[in-house]
């Protein structure tokens, strides 16, 4: 009985939770590459540790790892104001939203890969059609999220704020921004989910630069080890982001909510 | 001089108010009386400028407040931030000297979430005075509330009425309220809803005082 309880409580931790859980994806990984019993088709993770020195070492992974970044920031900051403002005004205004909403279905439902390979097509093999078409993938999604906030803004707050003549600014930083918060929180994490993933499709296809390049790259000379390295270190960096910036930034603007 | 004139208000094909006329002066203060669903908030929104599409004509003052069934504050700011960002001439000393007058001085720092419904009824109060408004309009303020803190809240509605002045329009169900606070009671009936009745505070209820326009 009191082992269970203590076990209950154990479990509840979310920050023990969260490491056993990765545990068992590594204890898995190590047994899928046991019976697979052939590193070069699925190493162990510890034999990854080397090739990672090595790319670290020459410089490749930190320049690699610094293109990607840099692309999924210059994509995130223009989709993200983009969608917001357009989800804002579809939200606001049925007559915009009329008029847009077949816009985004069209725009959801068309394969990232498609808009890749047309940007390309159209723009050329550059980094603004790279970038666009990042861009162009993410801002329906936005769009869409932030909609719904729109829609869900408190009428009465609206009406409290047009009766004691609030300004423009404030009644958008104070009566407006923290309403959607929440939205523009799952819209980012969202948003810099897919768009890193974009954007390794994007420098796939046709950039020489960046972690999709050198997966790509080894990719061809059948590196599994190398292929792994890349990929798991830009996990490792999103991770970061997202708890250095993301969460502790949503948790700021929920704070009011556990006080 | 406030002067209300709305000839026609409906929502789509609904007419809700019709021929709703009355002045009032700075100083004075107004209940509106009428059962449930008659159009009472409807008439308080065109009055207080929330909804601009009706037939007719609103004169009121520039500076008006405005103290919701709700207390409608913003929950993601501080409760002496909810005076100063409202009120941004106001300053942080004065707005907590209207905590003080409102005895929520204590809880400046707390964030409304953290307060009962009767301390964010005060907060809603001081709000609505510390702009020192020419105009109060007030929808069922009370509602909701037990009767001791009710009876508390009325009476400091009662002094703030009298330290600041403005004029005051007030939507109750209360006689009692209305009674206490105002001294011409409006009624509205009717479907739609038009100003029947109005009465001088004192008065008996059957003493007809004339549709409108008192001048």
């Amino acid at each position: 009985m009191d082992c269970s309880c203590t076990l209950n409580k154990t479990l509840q931790h979310s920050v023990l939770v969260r490491v056993l859980s990765l545990g068992l994806l590594l204890w898995l990984w190590m047994a899928a590459a046991e019976l697979t019993a052939d590193a070069s088709v699925l190493p162990q993770p510890w034999a990854l540790w080397a090739p990672f020195a090595e790319a670290v070492g020459s410089g490749a992974l930190p320049y690699h790892l610094g293109m990607t970044l840099w692309r999924v920031v210059c994509a995130f900051v223009p989709a993200m104001a983009i969608g917001m403002v357009f989800g804002f005004l579809m939200g606001r205004f049925p007559s915009v939203d009329r008029w847009l909403d077949p816009w985004l279905v069209v725009f959801l439902n068309l394969p990232a890969l498609v808009l890749i390979v047309l940007c390309y097509l159209w723009i050329g093999l550059n980094e603004i059609a790279a970038i666009t078409a990042v861009v162009l993938n993410k801002i329906p999604n936005v769009a869409t999220i932030l909609r719904e906030g729109a829609r869900a803004l408190d009428p009465s707050l609206s009406a409290m704020a047009q009766v004691y003549r609030m300004r423009p600014l404030a009644r958008l930083r104070h009566v407006v921004m923290p309403q959607l918060a929440p939205f523009i929180a799952a819209a980012a994490r969202a948003g810099i989910a897919v768009i890193w993933k974009i954007v390794l499709v994007v420098e796939f296809l046709g950039r020489s630069s960046g972690i999709g390049f050198q997966i790509h790259f080894y990719f061809q000379l059948f590196d599994v080890a190398m292929v792994l390295v890349y990929a798991l270190s830009f996990i490792g960096v999103m991770l970061l982001v997202e708890a250095l910036i993301l969460q502790p930034a949503e948790s700021r603007a929920r704070r009011w909510r556990t006080a | 001089m406030i002067k209300i004139d709305v000839r026609r208000k409906a929502f789509g094909e609904e007419e809700v108010l019709r021929d709703i006329r009355f002045e009032m002066d700075v100083g004075e203060t107004v209940a509106i009386l009428g059962p449930s669903g008659i159009g009472k908030s409807t008439l308080l929104r065109l009055i207080a400028g929330i909804d601009p599409a009706f037939d007719g004509e609103i004169t009121r003052p520039e500076k008006i407040a405005m103290v919701f069934q709700e207390p409608v504050l913003l929950p993601w700011r501080s409760v002496v931030e909810n005076l100063t960002l409202v009120h941004p001439d106001l300053g942080t000393q004065a707005a907590l000297s209207a905590l003080e007058r409102t005895g929520i001085v204590d809880k400046a720092g707390l964030f409304p979430g953290q307060l009962s419904l009767g301390q964010q009824r005060r907060l809603a109060l001081a709000r609505a005075f510390a702009g020192r408004p020419e105009l109060l309009v007030m929808d069922e303020p009370y509602v909701s509330l037990d009767p001791t803190t009710a009876e508390e809240m009325l009476a400091l509605t009662e002094a703030l009425i009298a330290e600041t002045g403005p004029a005051v329009i007030l939507v109750t169900h209360s006689e009692a309220e209305a009674h206490r606070l105002a001294r011409r009671r409006l009624r509205l009936a009717g479907k739609p809803a038009t100003m029947i009745k109005e009465f001088a505070a004192g008065s008996a209820s059957a003493s007809w005082e004339g549709h409108h326009d008192r001048a």
